[in-house]
């Protein structure tokens, strides 16, 4: 009989669908009916890393010989019968499984560095090394020197995957060729930016590919310490880091003499502490050595004075995801894919008001439309797609007419936004954009570290004007006093986070000058979010009296008698929307 | 006390961490970084105790107040953000009885936690609550679910 494999993922949201409880389902039904006790080796249930359409979690493959269905949304009380029908009597449950919007969802991603992550199980080294896993790593140890390695990466054309698209092999060749010892290598797993989670899954379903290719830089730029500085908020992704680090120790891929080569290296995890700034590399470096986290001027820049003032390269996750594939398929390879400038595939995190949210691999260079729409499926609210926010508190707002755009380093820049890590958060009509630059700006000015006076202050003053304005409170001036203002602190800021901060703002004053207006002038917000500027009622008419919005009420500022009108008192309403949201015939208005 | 921080100690020592991890081990012993635990960290490694307080106060993880009995971790991420997680937080405050700028309730029960994003942005709105994580939480599941801490 054929080998059967049933792969579930359990990716941040096949786990939150309930990922665990159908993998033990099907655990126990394999068992149950005798199936995997018969095969012995030949059949398995396990977990996977992330599949990317985490809107349709549980997302499960079943795989029987080389014939491999994918089922979305299962829940356990579906397992039985697929087992019954699909694993016993070969015949697939095909309304479970996959539906034109499944497949229009992969169809235009290019899987390079996420083709074993949601594959592979994650916690087994030996799943990785069976789909050609560490032969980037042997291969560079045992037939390379230093400078060819580093001559393929800077062939690719790979450029950092953390945000300012600084080329890799570039940056490698300069710090070997730096005189001084001992050097340093450390992988930026400091996810901050609100709403991406790439690395997150990267990590959690691929580790051993990010380890490797910190061996792999380690060995080109002569590093023997490599640190991976991780956030704490990340749990699961720490655990199964620290499982890959120590089962790749054990099969002797880490540590001393690496594969009889006499090539040391071994990794260290480091705890990050909640702070945003700490993706910034000097700050980063800090944060490692036990200080606060605090950037320094550049130069001398890190890949000369970095981690203890020694020469380090400091690589994003996915940068380093990216160099195993690169080695083993040639660079040629990796720049057959992407634009002109931006070469290769970025992962991107699509979330927001979006059908089909999920992390998706696209070759850079895609546009924009083909994204939201083919892939992502159009916007699930059924509303006007308004905006698709790139870059996190760093990047800026594409809005909707922009979307023929390319996806690269350069197209984004151009319209004033940035690539960044990854993060695009789909905008609707009901997403107001002044709103929206305060929430950054709060981020920003929270996050700011505090020593560079333009971000400390300059972040804090932009964040109070875009509070006024939000509160109907704005004045005449404060368009102009914002692009201003804006200018002056990404003009004088010391690091990346101060620079880019006022983005937000500056971006939306491009593409929605209308609705800050609107609120200055008018005390209207368009998109009815803000608090001050909108009131609820209950349209009487419409009201069936079911309650709904009484037990939704925080304040308790509704009353009214069941199946009759309900009655919304104006001086006790905090407007925080809970009885719009609620209300299932509509007869919460809202001005 | 003091057994607790010698054992902290020994494995400080140990791995050969730095102020950052002797933190991260102090608040995983007792919930929040003591005022007592700094001033003997301080004395035995001859460490000045301000650069623990500047440390501590410099990352948004360690706290240096003890934590209510039940911790609420509300997502602030984008994803989560134009979900309506602003509401969601409006509306835990008025559940578990916060306000202002405080984090946590007077009877020591609970204590909400505001972080940048979870990475789950997917299930947005999320709200981890004693480590459990919800996803596409509602404000309905979520009254219910504070309902049932207050009364545990």
């Amino acid at each position: 009989m054929e080998k059967i494999r049933v792969k579930v993922c359990m990716g941040p949201a096949g786990i939150l669908a309930g990922g665990a409880q159908v993998l033990s389902a099907f655990e126990k039904e394999l068992k149950d009916k005798k199936i995997c006790v018969e095969l012995k080796s030949g059949c398995s249930a396990h977990k996977v890393g992330c599949r990317g359409l985490c809107a349709k979690d549980v997302l499960v493959e079943v795989a029987i010989g080389d014939n491999k269905t994918s089922y979305q949304s299962i829940k356990p009380e579906m397992v039985q019968r697929i087992v019954e029908e699909h694993i016993i009597g070969g015949k697939p449950v095909a309304e479970w499984g996959e539906d034109q919007n499944y497949r229009n969802f992969f169809k235009k991603q290019v899987k390079v560095l996420l083709s074993d992550c949601g594959e592979i199980d994650p916690e087994d080294i030996n799943a990785y090394i069976a789909v050609h896993g560490y032969e980037a790593a042997t291969k560079v140890l045992t037939s390379m020197t230093p400078e060819e390695t580093i001559k393929i990466v800077e062939d690719s054309g790979i450029r950092g995957r953390g945000g300012a698209g600084f080329p890799t092999g570039y940056k490698w060749k300069q710090c070997r060729r730096d005189p001084n010892e001992p050097k340093y290598i450390i992988c930026n797993a400091d996810e901050g930016d609100p709403g991406a989670f790439m690395d997150r899954a990267v990590i959690e379903g691929n580790p051993h590919s990010v380890i490797e290719g910190m061996i792999i830089g380690a060995y080109a730029i002569g590093s023997h310490d490599g640190y991976v500085y991780i956030r704490a908020e990340y749990p699961l992704a720490v655990e199964r880091l620290e499982m890959a680090i120590t089962q790749s120790r054990q099969a002797g891929f880490l540590g001393k003499n690496i594969l009889g080569t006499g090539f040391d290296f071994d990794i260290k995890i480091n705890l990050g502490a909640g702070a945003f700034v700490c993706g910034e590399s000097t700050a980063l470096m800090r944060s490692i050595e036990g200080k606060r986290g605090m950037p320094r001027p550049t130069p001398p820049r890190s890949v000369n004075k970095g981690l203890w003032g020694k020469p380090t390269v400091l690589n994003n996750v996915e940068t380093f995801a990216n160099i195993p594939y690169i080695i083993r398929n040639g660079a040629k390879w990796f720049a057959s894919y992407g634009t002109e400038k931006s070469k290769g595939t970025k992962v991107f995190a699509l979330t927001g008001k979006i059908k089909n949210p999920g992390l998706i691999e696209v070759p850079m260079g895609i546009t924009m439309k083909e994204i939201i729409y083919d892939i992502g499926g159009g916007i699930d609210s059924g509303k006007k797609l308004k905006a698709v926010q790139t870059g996190g508190p760093s990047g800026g707002c594409i809005p909707a007419s922009l979307m023929d755009i390319k996806v690269d380093f350069e197209s984004l820049a151009e319209v004033g936004s940035i690539v960044g890590s990854g993060g695009m958060i789909v905008l609707d009509e009901d997403d107001c954009m002044v709103s929206m630059a305060k929430y950054f700006l709060q981020f920003t000015q929270d996050e700011s570290c505090g020593k560079c006076v333009p971000c400390r202050i300059g972040t804090k003053r932009l964040y109070e004007i875009l509070e006024r304005i939000t509160k109907g409170k704005g004045k005449e001036n404060d368009i102009d006093l914002l692009q201003e203002l804006g200018k002056d602190v990404a003009d004088a800021s010391l690091c990346g986070l101060g620079q880019s901060a006022p983005n937000p703002i500056i971006s939306t004053i491009k593409y929605f000058r209308e609705e800050y207006e609107a609120h200055i002038f008018h005390k209207k917000c368009p998109a009815k979010v803000c608090r001050d500027l909108v009131t609820y009622s209950i349209i009487e008419k419409v009201c069936k009296g079911c309650g709904a919005c009484i037990r939704a009420c925080p304040v308790n500022a509704i009353s009214g008698e069941k199946k009759k009108p309900h009655k919304l008192n104006q001086e006790t309403c905090i407007r925080c929307g809970s009885c719009f949201d609620v209300c299932k015939f509509k007869s919460v208005g809202r001005e | 006390m003091e057994k607790s921080f010698n054992k902290i100690l020994k494995s400080h020592k140990e791995s050969n961490g730095s102020i950052i991890s002797l933190l991260q081990q102090i608040q995983n012993e007792f919930g929040y970084i003591p005022e007592k635990a700094v001033f003997w960290f301080s004395n035995i490694l001859d460490i000045p105790a301000s650069r623990f307080f500047g440390t501590a106060t410099f990352y948004a993880q360690f706290n240096l107040k003890p934590r209510g009995k039940n911790i609420i971790t509300a997502c602030c991420g984008t994803a989560c953000h134009v979900r309506g997680g602003d509401r969601l937080i409006n509306n835990i405050k008025n559940e578990i009885g916060l306000s202002g700028e405080e984090k946590t309730t007077g009877d020591r029960k609970f204590t909400l936690e505001q972080v940048a994003c979870v990475g789950a942005c997917s299930a947005a709105p999320v709200v981890i609550i004693n480590e459990k994580v919800y996803g596409k939480i509602t404000p309905e599941k979520l009254k219910k679910e504070i309902k049932a801490l207050k009364e545990s």
